[in-house]
């Protein structure tokens, strides 16, 4: 919290420098079949109030049963941050009157949440890293949903989201600017989705951020802070962040000073406006809930699970460095999303993994991000661009040559080294063939070839010429050779 | 024949299997005396068709030697239970007309033992109250009534609360037995004021799943019956694990019945001083006295107890319950079930529905319980009287530790008062009631009330022994032996018709 002030950070007010403290509220929708606290189903995109308990919509006499799947998931997210486990944890009331609630309070953990503090480590553009501290993990319900604009006097209420489970996942306020915000919002999301304990839909409203924002002048204790609710993509965090900080300077600056407040974020207007006062803040009435007992579970529980952990985002980056000998900037690219590392490394196993890094990001990330696709729509395979990979290692084709290749079987499909037989795409390495076109471009280019004498560096033009006139399938470095060769350059 | 209403469940079990009367009849008997005592207003609803319905099933089942532990028996259900298809309200007005699709786990093992259901019984509201005078169906009248009132002049009493429609129904003989629920003492206050046995089991023996909540984490529900035998009998159908409720306990239920005759030879039974409160009625005192003497004699050693905490036990309580009631009373807003008034806004709908549901005294309490609940509060108050809630189990525990095996007590400070006689004014005054009861509920004990004499004007009064945690057995075997010594109460005879 009291890092020392990075200068780059800062943001430049009319009176001087300020800084920027954020904190980050996560609401992660848990992976699981089942709702928290009822057997209801989570499937998102069904007919309004079709999966709703008697549980859910908090019919007389009914009670919650605390679902064992969203415990794992909870338990295993905690140790993807790094973060203590609680073998003990309660939840408790929190206690609010809204349509979309219908027990008139939430489900909560306050007091004692099932994880308690951890780290993320967040890589920044510049090659950077920051540490950003957890400060408690807990499980919760989700609300309902209340609809405003079916009806001209009345709102609607669908419960299908009522009671699913949520981990909220609070950071400590180490972030200074709305890019190491985003960075560490990409970089959370990732976990997540590597343990498969939130799918990080944010559109859908599976993951979703609460971001305090102060700011204060360098050195300076904390100042008051705003929370902006329910920011639900990465993209109005940074904007929100920006927008906010920048209110709150220009109030200082003014004479004026911050009141704690909570604040919406506008994204057609891309700015912040508030939507409650500290004054107007439920009182919450957090009481321990006795319709259930503490969560207890076993060490052996945590051990267990942990067994079972997936290889994670940073584990899995040092391991392509030292393994495949990636530059930093590539494995970081290549983590980003599990698939795409598990994509990349079905091509470089037995290969170079620096050719297949090199593939996977320029060409087939660069044509599935112009084609708006994910990898996992990608229509070259791992095996295939695999076997294109090959053909370049064994000198079949060119560089030049497999571009084409992965064209084709971008848009045709097929095994690559078929395609390359039977269309003729095998490189050329017949000197004979290759000298017959060497020579050819010699004797047409006489005033060149006098030039090239005097500037050796011309010689990339020969090359050229005679790739072209062999379609490009004559072996680059025997061109090289021969040319230099035949006209007398060393 | 004798009257089929003056038999005990236990009595008319064997009746039924000796076929000496048919569930059928057994059960027209009871719809019969229900017709002939509405001025008790001890049911809120009858279930006449489901009730003949189940006995003509209960009688097939007899012919063909599938009885089960209560076929054919026709008992009430506390209208805080949901019932499938039948109205259940807590007595409240906020649910009028509530009709769940869903059967409570309790009602539904009953149903499951064959026994046969009549309808449903007044209570106070939401449970809260001592006299079942704050049901939203109006007051329940107790067949009880002082000696040597003059015809015309006679008080009309309460059958305490909150299940005073079960007592009341049990000890007029509407039904052979009823279900009930004990939050602070609303199984035994109720029972000790109508000369019937009530019993609370320990939390946790029973699921609360389809009970509406008052207090949750004191809330259990038990029966009200004419004999020890018969709360042991609807007990043991009642009891049991549920997976819905995490609160129950997952563990086998004993052979309640096969207690009964055990005695308690060799039993320590322990007298906590602190009960001795100062003002108790000297007919209490030799009650208790009496009761002491009926457990000496037959065997038990009686060694006095101390429970230091006791007198903070009816404070920390009614922080405790209100706070927990504030928030189970919450989903009550109008949205999606019972009563709505409509509003210009959803806040103005909200408090409109609420002051319209909720009575006088749920509306105390919820507005007591939102007050400790409170920012600045909750340490001084809630999270205080949680402590005092430890404390006071721990002197359970020493005490049990120290070898007792169960405590007597007398079950309420009185006997049954007048309709409209305490707590108009002051609140504490009906609160005082469950003094002796509450602290049962805190430690999560069991605790059953036996009748145990009367007082000077006739009226019945209950002898509270209180177990360890899941030893119901114990009870059933001390209130065996205080029931064959005081003897059998003698219903009131039918002045109500």
């Amino acid at each position: 919290m009291n890092a020392p002030v990075d200068h780059k950070k800062l943001i430049k007010g009319a009176t001087g420098d300020w800084e920027v403290v954020i904190g980050m509220e996560i609401h992660a929708q848990v992976t699981s079949k089942a709702k928290l606290f009822s057997g209801a189903a989570t499937a998102f995109g069904a007919e309004p109030n079709a999966h709703v308990s008697l549980v859910d919509a908090a019919m007389p006499g009914m009670l919650p049963v605390i679902n064992r799947e969203c415990v794992r998931q909870a338990v295993r997210t905690g140790l993807g941050l790094k973060a203590q486990i609680n073998l003990r944890s309660v939840f408790d009331r929190k206690n609010y009157f809204y349509p979309d609630l219908p027990q008139g309070y939430q489900i909560s953990q306050y007091k004692f949440p099932i994880v308690g503090e951890g780290e993320v480590i967040v890589d920044m553009a510049d090659g950077t890293q920051i540490q950003v501290g957890i400060e408690r993990l807990h499980l919760e319900q989700d609300a309902g949903k209340s609809i405003h604009d079916l009806h001209p006097s009345q709102s609607f209420v669908d419960l299908n989201r009522s009671g699913v489970a949520l981990m909220e996942i609070v950071s400590k306020p180490d972030l200074r600017s709305s890019e190491e915000a985003k960075a560490y919002v990409t970089k959370l999301r990732t976990i997540l989705r590597y343990l498969g304990t939130c799918d990080g839909d944010m559109e859908k409203g599976n993951l979703r951020a609460d971001v305090n924002v102060s700011v204060r002048r360098p050195g300076d204790p904390l100042g008051t802070r705003c929370e902006i609710k329910n920011v639900n993509s990465i993209r109005f965090i940074g904007q929100a962040i920006e927008h906010e900080a920048r209110r709150q300077i220009g109030i200082i600056e003014d004479g004026g000073t911050i009141d704690q407040e909570t604040r919406l974020f506008d994204p057609g207007k891309g700015e912040t406006r508030s939507m409650r006062s500290k004054e107007e803040a439920h009182d919450y009435r957090y009481f321990p809930d006795p319709d259930l007992l503490p969560l207890e579970f076993t060490q052996d529980f945590v051990d267990e699970l942990a067994t079972h952990l997936p290889e994670l985002p940073d584990e899995k980056k040092e391991r392509f460095i030292a393994e495949y000998g990636l530059s930093v900037y590539d494995a970081g690219v290549l983590i980003a999303e599990r698939e795409s590392a598990d994509f990349f490394e079905r091509i470089a196993k037995g290969r170079d993994g620096k050719a297949a890094a090199n593939w996977v990001i320029n060409e087939l990330f660069g044509r599935l991000n112009k084609e708006g696709l994910g990898i996992e729509d990608s229509p070259v395979s791992a095996d295939q661009l695999g076997g294109i990979v090959d053909l370049i290692g064994e000198g079949v084709i060119s560089g030049k040559i497999a571009k084409d290749l992965f064209e084709i079987v971008w848009s045709e499909g097929g095994d690559p080294r078929a395609i390359v037989d039977e269309r003729g795409m095998k490189q050329v390495t017949d000197t004979g063939a290759i000298e017959k076109a060497v020579d050819e471009v010699i004797a047409a280019n006489a005033e060149k070839v006098e030039q090239v004498k005097e500037k050796p560096s011309m010689l990339g033009w020969f090359v050229g010429q005679v790739m072209k006139s062999t379609g490009g399938k004559a072996n680059p470095q025997a061109v090289n050779a021969m040319l230099k060769d035949k006209l007398g350059i060393e | 024949m004798t009257n089929l209403t003056d038999l005990t469940l236990a009595e008319a079990r064997d009746g039924l299997a000796a076929k000496r009367f048919s569930a059928v009849e057994l059960t027209k008997a009871h719809q019969q005396a229900m017709g002939s005592a509405r001025s008790l207003n001890a049911f809120v609803a009858d279930t006449p068709d489901q009730a003949l319905a189940m006995a003509v099933a209960a009688d097939e089942r007899i012919a063909r030697g599938e009885a089960r532990p209560l076929e054919g028996l026709p008992i009430g259900v506390k209208d805080l239970f949901c019932t499938e298809g039948v109205q259940s309200t807590a007595c409240s007005n906020i649910l009028k007309g509530f009709t769940p699709r869903y059967e409570s786990t309790v009602s539904a093992n009953l149903w499951n033992a064959g026994a046969v259901m009549l309808g449903k019984l007044n209570c106070d509201e939401f449970a809260m109250g001592s006299s079942n005078e704050t049901s939203a169906f109006g007051p329940v009248v107790s067949p009880w009534r002082r000696a040597g009132e003059e015809a015309g002049k006679r008080t009309q009493l309460v059958p305490g609360g909150s299940s005073g429609g079960s007592a009341a129904a049990v000890s007029a003989r509407l039904c052979l037995a009823a279900t009930a629920t004990d939050t602070g003492g609303s199984i035994r206050q109720p029972a000790a004021f109508t000369g019937t046995v009530g019993i609370k089991p320990t939390y946790g023996r029973c699921s609360r799943w389809g009970i509406v909540a008052f207090a949750s984490s004191l809330d259990q529900a038990g029966p009200i019956t004419k004999t020890v035998r018969d709360s042991a009998m609807m007990l043991q159908a009642m009891a049991g694990p549920d997976a819905k409720d995490t609160t129950c306990a997952d563990l086998p239920v004993p052979d309640f019945e096969a207690a009964i005759g055990r005695g308690v030879k060799g039993l320590k039974i322990g007298i906590p001083k602190e009960y001795r409160v100062p003002g108790m009625p000297a007919e209490i005192e030799r009650l208790w006295e009496a009761g002491q003497a009926w457990l000496r004699e037959a065997g038990a050693e009686i060694v006095e107890v101390s429970l230091p905490h006791t007198k903070y036990a009816l404070p920390a309580y009614y922080i405790v319950a209100p706070a927990e009631a504030s928030s189970n009373l919450a989903r009550y807003d109008g949205v999606r079930y019972g009563l709505r008034v409509e509003g210009k806004d959803i806040l103005d709908m909200y408090e409109r529905t609420r002051a319209a549901g909720f009575g006088r005294e749920v509306k105390r309490r919820v507005m007591i319980g939102t007050y400790v609940l409170s920012a600045g509060y909750y340490d001084a108050y809630y999270l205080r009287a949680q402590k005092i809630r430890t404390l006071i189990k721990r002197d359970f525990e020493k005490v049990y530790a120290d070898g007792v095996d169960a405590i007597l007590t007398p079950t309420t400070p009185s006997a049954a008062f007048g309709i409209g006689e305490k707590g108009s004014g002051d609140p504490v005054e009906m609160y005082l009631n469950d003094i002796f009861t509450v602290t049962v509920n805190m430690a999560g004990l069991p605790g059953i009330s036996v009748p145990g004499g009367f007082d000077a004007k006739g009226l019945p009064l209950g002898l509270q022994l209180i177990g360890r945690p899941f030893d119901e057995e114990t009870l059933f075997a001390a209130g065996q032996v205080i029931e064959d010594a005081a003897g059998r109460v003698a219903l009131p005879e039918p002045w109500w018709g």
